[in-house]
């Protein structure tokens, strides 16, 4: 197992409001917007260093993705900013057919995704979003691990021409991916090379893989670890690739287990390659109050449940 | 002025034969509402607005017109069609398989001249903001256009647009009411009162003015008018009385005709009393 620590730990929300910062250093077309949650999306330094390519829309995320739109038709590349559940279901039909649909170039920004904004509770906690989503035609679907990821990404989703979004979250968590990395959008990083299981993972989830290949190791289980970062465009050759070596998968994302990540794989693999695969993810249910770790340990989120997945997967494939 | 009004009259008059025998040729969409707003878009797009024809859809340097109530779609492509974005035969598609004048418009068949979709209602004024701050970031002084539906106005973005724009001084932006008073279920009064659009309008903070939108005269007069308070700091509403409907007598005042194709009689008698100006595609 390659060894992975890390010095420092941050939000994945500090990352894309960097980010963020550096597309618009980049590209004067780049804009922003917000619906009065400009502390919670870090956005703080992108309006000091741009106060007029800034538009604060109040708390009104239908307006704010009519108005994003409706921004790109004068060639502005807007970066909207709202909580997922807000970014997403609440405003599903003004993205349908506003964005998705009239082919705007908009960047559709989501932070507080999933279980790990904790305390405020399911009403803030969408574990629906990937898969409403990624169900868009057209729909470019990101979930990043890390600030450094996160970072590359908004910087990657700037030059990219087409309705996008990109899911981050709350807690600081462990930053272990390469500072300078350049982020190429549909394309599968290869965490770890293994032969017995392949553990693909996105989001939060990406650091407790690496746990779980570590525990693995020490059970003599070679774990084979791929970050999917894009859900949509899925990486299907990395996938396929892996699953043809060990046989057996093992999905990780803080999201419901319907229309997530995992069933992109299932999608996948059912066509081209039939193989045994468990899930870990949230089964149909909404959150509740908690701290991130408590939320993660009770909807069965840990490093410890992917261990079991593993082993479970893996019987089922030598059967 | 461009054109005189008479010359104006007649261009709608053939904009209002296109709409009933398209709507009669695929025996679907929207007459009503797209007869009463006939005046309002000749005289946008052959009076009004500086557009180009040779279509962009930065519209840079253009006025640029949205349209909300996307169920209007009959008047929106031959007013496109008429004055030179797409070839008049086109109209001939209109709501069949592998058109790009589908029943709402969009922008996902490359139609010229559009530069959204619209159909599901309520989004259209939010696009228009934005369209318009664009222009504003970009240093072009010319101005948005958007047309809502009366009915459409109980739909809640709306009033998350009519709060913003005059808030972030959006004055470039003109946005016109089809005040018909109908609605699918019928009048507008007995499904979900509008109570007083004019109070309500300008306690949001907007500049309104009032048009006959069923008189030529009247709609270029407050168009122009409505221009001419661009750059002062609100955006403007023209608060616009129609009639759904109009210029077809069977078809007036009611909503009956919101969205119900003529049969080879009724288009027959409505194009009796519609006279062929230019030529019918």
């Amino acid at each position: 197992m390659k060894k992975y620590t890390y010095t420092e730990k941050k939000d994945t929300r500090s990352g894309f409001g960097a980010g963020l910062l550096e597309a618009g250093k980049k590209n004067p077309e780049v804009v922003a917007l917000c619906a009065d949650l400009v502390g919670s999306l870090k956005m703080d330094a992108f309006i000091k260093e741009f106060p007029e390519r800034f538009f604060q829309i109040g708390i009104a995320e239908a307006n704010m993705i009519g108005i994003a739109a409706g921004l790109t038709i004068g060639g502005k590349v807007p970066f909207t900013g709202t909580f997922a559940n807000f970014s997403t279901g609440r405003v599903y039909d003004q993205i349908r057919q506003s964005v998705a649909y009239s082919d705007k170039n908009v960047k559709i920004c989501a932070s507080h995704a999933g279980l790990t904004l904790g305390e405020d509770g399911a009403t803030h906690q969408i574990l629906e979003d990937i898969g409403l989503m990624k169900m868009l035609p057209g729909m470019t679907v990101i979930n990043t691990c890390d600030y450094n990821q996160t970072k590359a990404a908004t910087i990657a989703i700037a030059e990219h021409h087409g309705p996008v979004y990109l899911r981050f979250g709350r807690p600081v968590i462990p930053v272990f991916t390469d500072p300078d990395q350049k982020f190429e959008i549909g394309k599968a990083w290869m965490v770890n090379e293994g032969t017995d299981v392949t553990i693909i993972a996105t989001g939060h989830m990406v650091w407790k893989a690496i746990e779980a290949g570590e525990k693995l190791a020490e059970l003599g289980i070679d774990a084979e670890i791929i970050n999917i970062h894009t859900i949509k465009p899925l990486d299907e050759e990395a996938v396929l690739k892996s699953v043809k070596k060990t046989g057996c998968v093992v999905t990780c994302e803080e999201h419901n287990k319907l229309g997530g990540l995992g069933e992109s794989v299932a999608r996948l693999l059912s066509t081209e390659l039939p193989s045994p695969q468990e899930f870990v993810a949230v089964n149909d249910s909404f959150g509740e109050s908690g701290t991130p770790d408590q939320l993660m340990t009770k909807y069965g989120l840990d490093s410890i449940n992917i261990v079991e997945a593993a082993q479970k997967v893996i019987k089922r494939a030598k059967k | 002025m461009k054109h005189k009004i008479n010359e104006l009259e007649d261009i709608a008059a053939q904009v209002r034969r296109d709409i009933v025998r398209m709507v009669h040729a695929c025996q679907s969409g929207h007459p009503g509402g797209s007869l009463g707003c006939a005046d309002f878009m000749t005289a946008l797009y052959f009076e009004i607005m500086n557009h180009s024809t040779d279509f962009k859809m930065d519209g840079k340097g253009e006025d640029l017109f949205f349209l909300s109530n996307g169920h209007i779609s009959p008047v929106f492509y031959s007013v496109l069609a008429r004055s030179g974005y797409f070839d008049i035969a086109e109209m001939a598609t209109f709501r069949k398989l592998n058109s790009r004048l589908q029943g709402h418009p969009t922008t996902h068949e490359g139609l010229p001249g559009i530069r959204i979709a619209s159909g599901s209602l309520g989004q259209g004024m939010s696009v228009a903001i934005g369209a318009a701050q664009a222009k504003k970031l970009n240093k072009d002084q010319s101005t948005v256009f958007v047309l809502l539906g009366d009915g459409e106005l109980q739909e809640g973005q709306n009033w998350e647009a009519i709060m913003y724009a005059p808030h972030n001084k959006v004055d470039n932006l003109i946005a016109s009411i089809d005040y018909n008073g109908q609605q699918i279920d019928g009048p507008t009064e007995k499904v979900l009162s509008l109570e007083n659009l004019q109070a309500k309008f300008e306690a949001f903070g907007w500049n309104v003015i009032n048009s006959d939108g069923n008189d030529m005269d009247s709609i270029v007069k407050a168009l122009h008018y409505a221009k001419s308070l661009t750059g002062k700091g609100k955006p403007i509403l023209n608060l616009m009385s129609t009639q759904m409907g109009y210029g077809v007598d069977f078809m007036m005042g009611s909503h009956k005709w919101h969205g119900v194709a003529p049969n080879d009689e009724q288009l027959a008698a409505a194009l009796a009393q519609l006279s062929s100006t230019l030529k019918d595609y």
